[in-house]
């Protein structure tokens, strides 16, 4: 542990930018949904109506987690359910970065060869990410007991941020000693994130159902938070829970740590062929080496999450029936099949963003493979610029088109009616290809900054989880590719708005191919 | 027959940093062209620009009697090239990084490329990540020689290399060079390398070429030394406009001498007889750092 501060000191200094960006922003996200809710409602009345419809739209309490009160504090613990999984998915990158990516660069080699101890890098980013957590659960206690909030719910809430951070600082710990690299670990840390979340969001839907898959929220820590119900229960035993978890995964990964070689993985390298296969000939043959992982994995987890929101749909109903009483609320909100449109209108457009996640990562390793100067040895042979990040472009393309369309399918297998389920995935398709297409624009126009690519799918998620509460002007709205979308099954598909997102897509990559061509590589 | 590389007065500025200053080289075709130069002097940029990775800002540049920027692809048909710091993909292995390039650039001589592999001791099997730094060179030198082009650019193809594996390179390109039909523009730090492969060097610093010519025609430009050992005293050397550091004690006398000063100097030694005579052609060395520490005076 020697020398840990003088790491943390270093750790602070390379995300001074960073690190209170994610802090502050994901921090005062609960004071935002409190003034929205704020301007929300004109009666007490109205608001106990928002929060019955609400719990009986079992779209919403997938996206968000379970509803139990009608309470302000509730709303707004409830409506930033999902803020837990973009806290984790912070805290994992962050420890991450200074760990395994670090040591895949080989900076860790030179930090460990002066006077520092073995884990002193994993504690230096472990320590600051789970400061990071707590300063962060400040600011959510501290600006809601400002707007007049119960200050145990405060403190409560606050506790949920911080937990998630730990907990997910823990896995990133974790996913750092299992993988040999920092893309790997990465997909590892992602991976977990996105499992649970999906096990606490088929167990939620389950429970307000017939429950018979209600168990699967208690495999999730994201479940386990969600049950400290500030404001209402105000429950601690999940935080204990995750306390546990966050010192178990240390724990673990200290042994690891202590049980590989620097740069070692927990998969000792093995031998492959001495010779290409006769394919390996062309950019598009390399790009399929370099995706096919990257597509695999999605298109996976697509059929999974297409499952289970396929296995959920029957609850769906049982869920609004059974919350709204029969009568006048269950017809308002359109009956069985109102019921079922609604669910699967909120569910599809998060497909969307997730398949955008994709498509931004499968594009950015364009710039990826310019910065490890792979790029070079491919752009000094025979191949254009055009022809090599063409080649990367159509698994961002295509990749998030295959993913959908398993999601769909699974869907339609599991609840019925396969054609209208695949449309309605497929249907957020061009909208997933504007994203790739601002992401190729970026990587052309100002590589630097390509990354930045992450800021429209965080911009795109925010206009989604809060446009309309704090009804945002139509204009603002617009400026996400999925408000264009149209709203299937309720909505009739229309091509228009999805004709003008593909060629917004399109003008927006071939900028960024023209881009390329005329700019310096690595630029 | 037109030369291989024609560049001249070359530009190249990232932001406030002048990278390249008005370059210019010359690279015969056939020819192995020696481009020497202290760390951060432009070779790699100078090489980017070569291949249409980077633009420039002013100058202009011939490769191949072509345009490195326009006719990028149609040109790296025709050369190969080895970069200074190579990292290949992790989940390829070595052996699929020689073929995918070879086959990128339009085909290598699978013999040739088994050939090489034996000679430079590589285990192709092994993926990216496995290979230590010297190994990765060889995947790229491999790639490069095994295919049948006329020009290879290396920039600094033995840096990581062993002693005895920077020899098989050597010999493997005296061995091109005596195909004579292959340029080699080959950019290096090692002296010796560059001594035994290099028909004719450029020179550069701060990116700008400060020398270029045969290795006599630079050595012309400097000074031997000379030591020896006289019978009687001798007076007029000092007198000599061309003559430096001279030292006389005990009958014996060392001093360096220009090029053109070489034969008054030597007749005022034998008239004053010799008892032995040392003479010390400037080394590579000497020469670099004349150019090398110029910076500081």
């Amino acid at each position: 542990m020697t020398g840990t501060l003088r790491l943390l000191r270093l750790v602070l200094r390379r995300d001074r930018f960073v690190l209170p960006f994610w802090v502050l922003g994901l921090g005062l996200l609960p004071y935002i949904y409190v003034t929205g809710f704020d301007t929300l409602f004109a009666t007490v009345q109205e608001r106990i109506q928002y929060a019955r419809i609400s719990a009986a739209n079992a779209g919403f309490v997938g996206l968000y987690g379970p509803l139990h009160g009608d309470s302000i504090g509730e709303l707004v613990v409830w409506r930033g359910g999902f803020s837990p999984v973009l806290v984790g998915l912070a805290a994992l990158l962050t420890v991450i970065r200074h760990t395994r990516a670090d040591e895949e660069a080989g900076r860790t080699e030179l930090i460990r060869a002066t006077v520092v101890g073995r884990f002193a890098p994993m504690a230096a980013a472990l320590l600051t990410t789970a400061a990071a957590g707590l300063v962060m659960g400040v600011i959510v206690t501290v600006t809601l007991i400002g707007q007049g909030l119960p200050a145990g719910g405060s403190v409560a809430l606050g506790a949920v941020f911080a937990i998630s951070v730990w907990m997910f600082a823990g896995v990133g710990a974790l996913a750092a000693q299992l993988s040999g690299t920092a893309r790997g670990a990465r997909a590892i840390g992602v991976l977990v994130l996105g499992v649970v979340w999906v096990l606490r969001l088929a167990g939620d839907i389950s429970a307000t159902g017939d429950g018979s898959l209600s168990w699967l929220s208690w495999l999730s820590p994201i479940g386990w938070v969600h049950r400290v119900f500030p404001f209402g229960a105000d429950d601690w035993w999940p935080a204990v829970l995750a306390v546990v978890v966050t010192l178990a995964t240390v724990v673990v990964s200290a042994y690891l740590l202590t049980r590989r070689d620097l740069g070692g993985g927990l998969l000792a390298g093995r031998l492959g062929p001495a010779a290409a296969a006769a394919s390996l000939r062309s950019p598009v043959a390399l790009a399929w080496r370099l995706h096919r992982g990257l597509l695999f994995g999605w298109v996976g987890g697509f059929a999974a999450l297409g499952l289970i929101f396929g296995a959920v749909a029957a609850s769906v109903v049982a869920l609004a029936e059974d919350s709204a009483g029969v009568g006048e609320m269950f017809a308002r909100i359109g009956g069985s099949d109102g019921v079922l449109d609604g669910y699967f209108g909120t569910v599809a457009p998060i497909c969307g963003i997730m398949a955008a996640c994709y498509a931004i990562q499968a594009a950015l390793r364009i710039r990826d493979e310019e910065q490890t100067g792979h790029a070079e040895a491919i752009l000094s042979t025979d191949v254009s610029r055009v022809a090599w990040a063409g080649s990367h472009l159509l698994f961002a393309l295509a990749g998030p088109a295959v993913a959908l369309l398993a999601e769909g399918l699974f869907t339609g297998l599991v609840h019925g009616d396969v054609a209208l389920m695949v449309k309605v995935a497929l249907v957020q398709l061009p909208a997933v290809w504007v994203l790739a297409g601002l992401a190729m624009l970026l990587i052309g126009v100002a590589p630097r900054a390509a990354a930045a690519a992450w800021a429209g799918v965080a911009v795109v998620l925010l206009l989604m989880l809060v446009g309309p509460l704090l009804e945002f002007d139509q204009w603002v709205l617009d400026l996400s590719p999925f408000t264009h979308v149209p709203h299937l099954p309720a909505a009739s598909l229309s091509a228009v708005p999805l004709m003008n997102l593909t060629l917004i897509a399109a003008a927006l990559g071939g900028a960024g191919l023209l881009a390329l061509r005329r700019r310096d590589v690595p630029g | 027959m037109a030369d291989a590389i024609e560049a001249e007065g070359l530009i190249k500025r990232f932001g406030a940093v002048t990278a390249l200053d008005g370059l210019d080289l010359r690279v015969r075709t056939g020819e192995v062209h020696g481009f020497l130069g202290p760390n951060g002097a432009g070779k790699t940029t100078t090489i980017r620009v070569l291949l249409g990775l980077m633009r420039t800002d002013g100058g202009a540049a011939r490769l191949l009697g072509g345009d490195p920027w326009a006719d990028a692809t149609a040109l790296h048909r025709r050369l190969a090239y080895v970069p200074g710091d190579v990292t290949f993909w992790p989940n390829l292995t070595g052996g699929e990084v020689i073929d995918l390039l070879g086959r990128l650039r339009g085909g290598l001589d699978r013999k040739r490329r088994d050939d090489l592999i034996e000679r430079f001791e590589l285990d192709p099997r092994k993926k990216g990540r496995a290979y230590s730094k010297g190994n990765r060179q060889k995947v790229a030198l491999v790639a490069a020689l095994a295919s049948d082009v006329e020009l290879l650019i290396l920039d600094e193809p033995t840096s990581g290399l062993d002693p005895l594996m920077e020899e098989v390179f050597r010999e493997v390109i005296l061995q091109e060079k005596r195909r004579g039909d292959r340029t080699v523009l080959l950019s290096s730090h090692i002296l010796s390398e560059v001594e035994a492969l290099c028909d004719r060097l450029t020179i550069i610093r701060a990116g700008r070429s400060v020398e270029s010519g045969t290795l006599d025609d630079l050595r012309h430009l400097t000074r031997t030394t000379i030591r020896a050992e006289l019978i009687g005293p001798v007076n007029g050397l000092a007198g000599i406009a061309g003559v430096h550091d001279l030292t006389t004690e005990d009958g014996r006398v060392t001093f360096d001498v220009d090029a053109d000063a070489l034969d008054p100097a030597l007749k005022q030694l034998v008239a004053a007889g010799v008892r032995s005579l040392v003479s010390q052609p400037p080394s590579l060395e000497e020469l670099f750092l004349r150019h090398y520490t110029r910076d500081a005076a």
